[in-house]
């Protein structure tokens, strides 16, 4: 039995959800980094599903470009991490906040 | 030459010089200047502006030109934009010249392939006619806008700019990239010409409406339009004076050019759904950004602000209709570009590397010493505030004229009474400027400006006085230039191996 489209749509929507409070709420910029990966492989799973559903390839070869433009995000921002680690000896947010009036 | 190469013809210029400038980076010896670098940078912004000019010859002369399977649609609004975003780097690029000779900077050859590439990705936004180039285009000039906003790398507030500008831009981005999935969802397609067909026809016009909102939070958090400016007073505050010059400029431009496309051209369909949150952003961030501003005392933050409440200002012409949005938003992006650029091109000259002038007290008395530079500043405020016979006074006017012509007038009323709040902060740097030293003040570093400096300074005013002397003429070229859908010869790309029908069936049963 194949599994319904609104499945693979709903679940696409929670995971993205659940990047948007990690993002809101984790304290650590790895983990905060990590959820914005897991919104854009939400975001993934939404083009494949829909790639399936108008019976399109273009939908699936998206989500190379999304992959490849992700990678070389992670790349940027591992780096900048680095930059501040070593600068600030700690990767938590609520200690970063030298930038204010 | 073959369009697909005529139509990305400035892009790939700009890119081969940023490949240029990395590869000769490492034949400088260690510890010399970086100056014919900078050099390079420069001719090669030229020769994409010029390039430019000789698409605008064709597309004058037989129509918009469309390349590598209509996702790139170059008319005379992208060449609008083109050139507007040539402009702003080469006058950045000016002005950085000298910029990192003060400082002991090694690094200064990525600054200038870096700003190559990021104007390259910006350019491919306004050309594009296909979400997915626009997503590639958005990464390409945000992924360069965050390395250079933590360009004085070894400092605590350069890094911390660029980890804030690096989280809340991915953020945005998913954002935006949501939103292009759910278009693909609603109408099958993500080529704008397409989804303005395809949203006619929809079954699911729920994904169409969410689609628009989430493509509009992810380039409202690009604008910096409230409520989503939070990172830009602190990323401002760190990143090098004229790397804001920039960022607060030039991306802006490009994402204010993909929302004018996407909105107008794509989603022309549920105008009455997006005006309505068009309000709510242009509402919030001219008020927000104005009474934030006044609370600020560190002049880039206070800058930083009021690039919030000038993206309000300038998303009220949006509430117009079509062709007079067009028009009055596109005249607002050069206006802002000229003054913006224009004032940060000035503190990147008072200040220096080190920025030893931050607050505003720090700019008291400073007249007396540096009397051209102030008078350059002040005048860019005077054009920020909308005083007459500036570029900023026309630019608010064609834009709360839009909106009253739209029928919101009380969108217009706003903007004014903001306008008028909005004086108060201008003004304080104002008087600052030109009022008595404090005895315990910093000195500016007095040097004399340097020539290229001085050029880039000479064409940012030039810019803004002109804009506000003859605005008719850029006004009926940028009216000129609406943008119009082509139609899309290509059929859908069928999936290679098809679901099998029973499948189908079995979904509709």
């Amino acid at each position: 039995m194949a599994v319904p489209i609104a499945f693979y749509l709903i679940l696409a929507a929670i995971l993205f959800s659940i990047g948007i409070a990690a993002f809101l709420i984790k304290r650590n910029i790895i983990t905060i980094f990590m959820s914005i990966e897991l919104m854009l492989n939400a975001v993934n799973l939404t083009f494949v599903a829909f790639s399936h559903m108008w019976h399109q390839v273009s939908g699936q070869i998206f989500v190379f470009f999304v992959m490849v433009v992700a990678a070389a995000e992670a790349a940027v921002g591992l780096a900048i991490i680095i930059s501040l680690f070593r600068v600030r000896q700690t990767l938590d947010v609520d200690q970063i906040n030298l930038l204010k009036d | 030459m073959s369009t697909n190469l005529l139509a990305v013809l400035p892009e790939l210029i700009l890119t081969l010089t940023g490949v240029l400038v990395m590869l000769a980076e490492p034949l400088i010896a260690p510890g010399r200047t970086r100056k014919p670098l900078g050099w390079l940078a420069i001719l090669g912004t030229l020769a994409s502006a010029l390039a430019a000019f000789y698409q605008l010859h064709i597309v004058n002369a037989h129509g918009p030109v469309t390349g590598f399977y209509a996702t790139i649609q170059v008319d005379a609004f992208s060449i609008f934009f083109h050139l507007l975003i040539a402009s702003i780097v080469l006058v950045t690029l000016l002005a950085s010249l000298d910029y990192f000779e003060q400082g002991a900077v090694t690094h200064a050859g990525e600054y200038f392939a870096l700003v190559c590439f990021g104007a390259t990705g910006m350019m491919f936004m306004t050309c594009s006619v296909e979400l997915l180039m626009v997503f590639i285009g958005l990464e390409i000039s945000s992924i360069s806008t965050y390395i250079l906003s933590g360009f004085r790398k070894g400092r605590a507030t350069a890094s911390e700019s660029a980890i804030k500008y690096f989280l809340l831009g991915s953020f945005a981005t998913a954002f935006f990239l949501y939103g292009i999935a759910l278009c693909f969802g609603a109408t099958g397609s993500t080529s704008i010409a397409a989804i303005a067909a395809g949203l006619a026809v929809t079954k699911t016009p729920l994904l169409g409406w969410l689609a628009v909102a989430m493509v509009l939070i992810g380039l409202g958090f690009k604008v910096s339009a409230a409520p989503f400016h939070v990172w830009t007073p602190d990323v401002y505050q760190g990143a090098p004076a004229p790397v804001v010059g920039l960022m607060s400029t030039a991306p802006k431009a490009a994402a204010f050019a993909v929302l004018l496309r996407f909105l107008f051209n794509g989603t022309g369909l549920y105008h009455s759904h997006w005006i309505l949150l068009i309000e709510i952003l242009a509402v919030a961030s001219m008020t927000i950004g104005n009474l934030g501003a006044l609370l600020q005392t560190d002049v880039k933050r206070l800058l930083a602000y009021s690039s919030v409440a000038q993206a309000g200002y300038l998303l009220v012409a949006f509430s117009s209709t079509r062709n007079e949005a067009f028009g009055a938003a596109c005249f607002y992006t050069a206006a802002y570009a000229a003054m913006n650029v224009g004032a940060f091109v000035v503190l990147t000259q008072l200040s220096g590397f080190d920025e030893k002038l931050r607050s505003i007290d720090d700019y008291t008395g400073l007249a007396l010493q540096r009397p051209v530079l102030s008078a350059l500043l002040g005048f860019f405020l005077l054009s920020l505030i909308g005083i007459p016979f500036t570029g900023g006074f026309f630019a608010k006017f064609y834009s709360f004229s839009a909106a009253v012509h739209g029928g919101h007038t009380w969108l217009a009323i706003v903007g004014l009474a903001n306008s008028g709040v909005a004086c108060f902060y201008y003004l304080r740097l104002l008087a600052a400027l030109y009022s008595r030293p404090l005895a315990e003040q910093p000195n500016s570093p007095t040097r004399r400006i340097a020539l290229p400096a001085a050029i880039a300074l000479a064409a940012t005013a030039a810019a803004t006085l002109g804009l506000g002397i003859l605005p008719n003429h850029v006004l009926h070229l940028v009216q000129r230039a609406t943008p119009q859908n082509l139609p899309t010869a290509s059929a859908p790309q069928l999936s290679a191996n098809p679901p099998q029908e029973a499948w189908m069936d079995a979904k509709t049963r």
